[in-house]
């Protein structure tokens, strides 16, 4: 397996006032490409902090953060702002799906990113739709559809682009035990057989044990990370 | 689906502010228009067909009369052409609320001097040869019904008739066309032999076509020359300046209007922005996800800015639409009291640009701040 993440001395502060708060203390992570990775700890260890890096939304203060070959933290907003478009998919704990638009047009968003035609755009939306399990409500808005629903668009808002990396806020945060065994199942799956890397903020050990590894992260570090062969992957793929 | 598409749907967000404010904005146009054209009509409207005419008032004010043996001393001189005499008339028809331009008019000079107020040659002959006879402005016939040796009766507020009477009657002798709305001319021969002995020979103020437009400022120092040491002296002008004359003697027309279209954009500004800067507020994450997942702040910034845009150039299209839409009932009603009423359709553009600079004016902030907005904090507002 070849690397896909590559975190490398990372720090992040950010300032409150005159006050600068570390959150991230240089931080080391290796991610393969393939990899189902859950990010555990308490309130305020820096686990959102770390996944808002991977996922080029945030800058490391210091330190070194590549994915998939392109140094997150020596390019500009404008081309991380590309990147993040073809390259990773998002998928939060409120779902933050456009409220005005269809579940469809939803899914369709990131492709008017691409030259994709019209036609094109509305068959990969419908197809991501499909692997979600929703395709017949595609013509629905976010608020005529469940919980569960709404983050099975979201995932598909995130697998349209085929990226080849998920991040995921809390994804199950703000839903019920079985709708988030489902949620979690559909991970999974994306990651078993779509070969998509996952990494999963999660306060919930149960969400945790769908991942690979787990990673446990306190006061902006890194603990050691445990692995589980039997969470969906018969080769235990790794995180060092 | 494109941007467009995300554009609408997010004006369609709340169906009910956005079209207040759409509706508001179609308002501020449409008065927009009003005014333009009432403002022009007073101090602007330079007609290429009046820029040969002088107007030959009385010096000391617009309501003193002149005698009407005037007319044949300046018809007498060579730098005229055609002169002839009005008279404001006044009255109502029928009910105090049907009231219009009345002028007592030699048929025969009048439209000499107006040429383009087109009128049939046997229209004239009757006007001419009838002396109880009367013409109508078309739309003043359309509004009224009148039709060819139709009998009409005017209500006199001013000049009661010889035998006191304040009715005078008179018979329609056809239309002719008029580009400032309703007017209805009388024969003047009639009204000075019918009215009571005081308003006898004179006339309200006389209109002349020079003969060498170049040199009219010539001819109005010559005509005001003529009647300087008399007992009524004259005060000539073009009939533009005329025009703006009259106007500031309600007031500045052409100032008024601009202090009331400022109030009304700087209200408009002030609600158009609120509700720009309340949408904004609401799609913070919204615009926080676009960013996520790859559209760049300029991106972002522009969609913002579009969509304040689009709602003002819409309110614009829309009020400016149903102005131009309306404008034959406006020139009907208006149009006989101020001159012209005319809202063009370069009014209209002025009107759609300065729709455009609103939309970019309000929009400006919330676009500003589309474009600096941090996705990670953004997001952990929303």
């Amino acid at each position: 397996m070849s690397e896909l993440i590559r975190c490398a001395n990372v720090c992040k502060d950010y300032v409150r006032g005159a006050e600068s708060i570390r959150v991230l203390r240089n931080v080391d992570l290796s991610v393969e490409d393939g990899a189902f990775v859950a990010l555990m700890g308490p309130s305020g260890s820096g686990k959102t902090t770390l996944l808002n890096l991977i996922g080029g939304l945030d800058s490391p203060t210091s330190g070194e953060i590549e994915v998939d070959g392109l140094r997150l933290d020596a390019v500009s907003a404008r081309c991380l702002a590309r990147w993040r478009a073809g390259s990773v998919g998002f998928v939060f704990q409120f779902y933050n799906l456009m409220p005005v638009l269809t579940a469809e047009r939803n899914v369709e968003l990131p492709l008017l990113l691409t030259g994709l035609s019209r036609s094109e755009r509305r068959r990969n939306a419908a197809l991501a739709l499909d692997i979600v399990g929703l395709v017949d409500r595609g013509r629905h808005k976010p608020g005529e559809l469940s919980g569960g629903q709404q983050q099975r668009v979201a995932i598909a808002r995130a697998l349209v682009s085929d990226p080849r990396l998920l991040v995921c806020d809390e994804p199950t945060g703000d839903l019920d035990r079985e709708t988030a065994d489902e949620i979690l199942a559909l991970l999974q799956t994306l990651n078993r057989d779509l070969g998509k890397t996952i990494v999963m903020v999660t306060h919930d050990p149960r969400a945790a044990d769908h991942a690979v590894v787990t990673l446990h992260m306190d006061k902006g570090k890194l603990v050691a990370p445990v692995h589980r062969a039997d969470a969906g992957s018969e080769d235990a793929r790794s995180v060092a | 689906m494109r941007l467009l598409t995300l554009l609408g749907a997010n004006l369609l967000r709340k169906p009910m502010r956005t079209s207040l404010t759409f509706v508001s904005l179609a308002i501020a146009f449409l008065l927009f228009m009003l005014l333009k054209a009432v403002s022009e009509a007073f101090s602007g409207g330079v007609s290429l067909q009046g820029l040969d005419r002088i107007v030959i008032d009385s010096k000391y004010s617009m309501t003193d009369n002149l005698p009407v043996s005037y007319v044949r001393q300046i018809r007498s001189l060579d730098e005229i052409e055609q002169v002839t005499n009005m008279s404001w008339f006044g009255g109502y028809y029928m009910e105090p609320r049907n009231t219009f331009a009345t002028y007592p008019v030699d048929p025969e000079s009048y439209f000499d001097v107006f040429r383009e107020q087109a009128v049939a040659a046997e229209t004239l002959s009757r006007f001419r040869n009838i002396r109880v006879s009367a013409v109508a402005s078309e739309a003043l016939a359309a509004q009224y019904g009148w039709k060819l040796g139709d009998a009409i009766h005017i209500v006199q507020d001013i000049f009661p008739l010889e035998d006191g009477s304040w009715t005078w009657q008179f018979e329609i002798a056809g239309t002719f066309e008029y580009a400032g709305g309703q007017l209805l001319l009388i024969n003047y021969d009639y009204f000075n032999e019918a009215v009571v002995g005081w308003a006898k020979d004179q006339v309200g103020w006389l209109v002349g076509r020079v003969a060498d437009p170049k040199a009219v400022d010539d001819t109005i120092r010559m005509i005001d020359s003529m009647f300087e040491n008399s007992s009524d002296p004259t005060r000539t002008t073009t009939e533009d300046e005329y025009r703006r004359q009259f106007a500031s003697q309600v007031g500045d027309v052409g100032m008024i209007s601009s202090m009331i279209l400022m109030a009304v954009f700087f209200t408009i500004i002030l609600l158009t922005g609120n509700t720009a800067a309340q949408a904004f507020a609401e799609r913070v994450p919204e615009l926080a996800v676009m960013k996520t997942l790859g559209f760049s702040d300029r991106s972002v910034a522009t969609l913002v800015l579009a969509e304040a845009v689009a709602l003002c150039v819409g309110g614009g299209v829309v009020g400016v639409g149903i102005a131009l839409l309306l404008q034959p009932v406006f020139t009907a009603t208006l149009g006989g009291m101020i001159g012209s009423f005319d809202m063009s359709g370069w009014t209209g553009a002025y009107a759609l640009g300065l729709a455009s600079l609103l939309g970019l004016t309000v929009g400006a902030y919330p676009a500003v701040a589309a474009k600096r907005l941090t996705i990670v904090e953004a997001l952990r507002e929303g």
